[in-house]
């Protein structure tokens, strides 16, 4: 940094992990988000939420340059991990994803890997070829991701297709920890499961915000409540509103919020 | 007693549709059933000149059809060489970066296009191409003209398969900051394998079979071919010259060679097949 910051700034932004500065995204004409201003907090859970189509996927996708991948979809303004824009020009998004993670809302594992393959599928394409770092890396992903007792006697043997929906979701997990990401996106990643495995999960995002920075997108509002610090609702493509958790719950500042919270729409 | 609320129209439906069920199937039969009269035809012609000269001796010796036989397979495989790669990866550049947008679109309209140019005008390209710029007819001219017909088969039947890998996975690659390059070829051609060799094995067995571009470029050769600038002999041409020719012992090597090309054919789609069904996508 060319500026010396004061103690005080310094250690804010230590806190903050990732930065929206008037962030816009766009389908060709179409601003499906727009002038969002946000702050994450590092090893914080935040939670996203919002009626369907009020861009909050969208905004997720901004933060690990996934957005950019849909044809004519190109985004405006900043998104900042740790004080460095990931949409400066001469920034290479694959860099960008290794350290924002993501996970999708259907379970996606490689069909034609087995469940250890799954797990360093990041690690394998990206050229790491010692065995004992791939060993090593996949016993602990699929341990973080709490997969690793029920499936450590069929690593080799079974596809990561064989695994049942919430299996699958924590192998997808396992997969995005193993490249050791300092953030974790999460696209309403219980939606195609169980009540079981949805816990399972919601469990797993609470021991994850230890070591990581978890973005959660998500239509169920208990969920929200239950697993984030933080949450931020957005409306239409806006940032309506955004704080703690308790606080958006508890005590909505704007209207929208409380209508949406309280479920007279959505 | 309650009248029945519902119309009763068994009679009539179910007459229909048993009369359009069973027109159908004779319609399917009609279609198939001359592939069963050409194979029971080459069966009972092509089985009684089978020997084992057929297979060891040359055109030259009236006795056998070993040089087309070693022909064919050769032309096919130099074809592949270039083909295979060329096509594979013109499918892929389709369905990974020429989805929409106008070059794409150009490049599979043209695809299409070479895909149903009736294979006498290609042979007549290569001819004009290769064979009179080189005053020879050659095996690689033959080749060469084979790879052409090849080409836009692959492409098409690659891009299909491509396509089919659901979008999901090369997010979920994507998103793990593999590249594309790297995403292609590990996740998309990995999930399609299946489905692209199959695609690979039927244009071989098209091409092997083609009769037209190979007289104007790899002519036939009643010798082994000793050069790949020299022309060479192919099963279809062997049958071509057999069949109309006036000796009756070389009509029953042609139906011979019918039979040979037929089980090559046949092989082939069934190796497709197999392929297809030990699919990569296993649960």
């Amino acid at each position: 940094m060319a500026t010396p910051m004061t103690q005080e700034s310094q250690a804010q932004t230590a806190q903050i992990v990732m930065q929206a500065k008037q962030l816009s995204a766009f389908y060709g004409e179409n601003r499906a988000v727009k002038d969002v201003n946000l702050d994450i907090e590092r090893n914080c859970v935040t939670a996203f939420i919002g009626p369907s189509g009020c861009g909050k996927t969208t905004i997720l996708r901004c933060f690990n340059r996934m957005h950019e991948l849909v044809p004519s979809a190109h985004v405006k303004g900043q998104v900042l991990l740790d004080n460095e824009n990931i949409y400066d020009p001469m920034i290479d998004p694959v860099q960008i994803r290794r350290r924002v993670g993501m996970v999708f809302q259907k379970p996606n594992p490689f069909p034609t890997m087995s469940i250890y393959d799954n797990a360093v599928a990041g690690l394998k394409l990206a050229g790491v070829r010692k065995r004992d770092v791939l060993d090593d890396l996949a016993e602990k992903s699929l341990r973080r991701a709490a997969l690793w007792d029920e499936v450590k006697d069929r690593l080799y043997k079974a596809s990561g297709a064989s695994l049942s929906g919430g299996q699958q979701q924590r192998l997808c997990i396992a997969r995005a920890l193993a490249i050791e990401p300092e953030v974790l996106l999460m696209d309403e990643p219980c939606s195609a499961l169980d009540p079981v495995a949805t816990s399972k999960i919601e469990d797993l995002i609470q021991e994850l915000q230890r070591d990581y920075t978890v973005i959660i997108v998500t239509h169920n509002m208990q969920q929200a409540a239950r697993v984030s610090d933080y949450t931020a609702f957005f409306y239409l493509g806006e940032l309506i509103e955004f704080g703690k958790t308790e606080r958006i719950f508890e005590k909505p500042e704007k209207k929208a919020t409380e209508d949406y919270i309280t479920g007279k729409f959505g | 007693m309650s009248s029945p609320r519902f119309k009763r129209v068994r009679g009539s439906r179910y007459w229909v549709n048993h009369i359009m069920h069973a027109l159908c199937m004779l319609a399917t039969l009609a279609g198939i059933s001359s592939l069963f009269l050409i194979l029971g035809f080459l069966v009972i012609q092509g089985v009684g000149a089978f020997n084992w000269d057929l297979f060891t001796q040359p055109e030259s010796s009236g006795l056998g059809i070993s040089n087309g036989i070693i022909g064919t397979i050769e032309l096919v495989a130099l074809a592949s060489l270039l083909g295979v790669p060329i096509g594979v990866m013109s499918g892929l550049f389709l369905s990974e970066y020429g989805r929409r947008g106008r070059f794409g679109n150009i490049l599979r309209f043209f695809t299409d296009i070479l895909n149903s140019t009736p294979s006498i005008v290609v042979g007549v390209f290569g001819f004009a191409f290769i064979v009179v710029n080189t005053h020879h007819f050659s095996a690689l001219a033959g080749a060469f003209t084979l790879m052409v017909l090849m080409i836009p088969i692959i492409t098409r039947s690659t891009e299909e398969i491509a396509l089919l890998v659901p979008n999901s996975l090369r997010e979920a690659a994507l998103a793990l900051g593999v590249r594309q390059w790297k995403v292609i070829l590990f996740i998309v051609m990995k999930t399609a394998r299946a489905g692209i060799i199959t695609g690979i094995l039927l244009s071989v067995a098209r091409v092997a079979g083609e009769t037209a571009p190979l007289v104007l470029t790899a002519l036939g050769n009643l010798w082994p071919n000793r050069s790949l600038t020299e022309p060479i002999a192919a099963l279809p041409l062997e049958i071509y010259n057999f069949a109309t020719g006036p000796d009756p012992k070389l009509w029953s090597q042609a139906w011979a060679a019918c039979l040979i090309l037929v089980l090559f054919v046949t092989l082939t789609s069934l190796l497709a097949r197999l392929s297809t069904r030990r699919s990569t996508l296993r649960k």
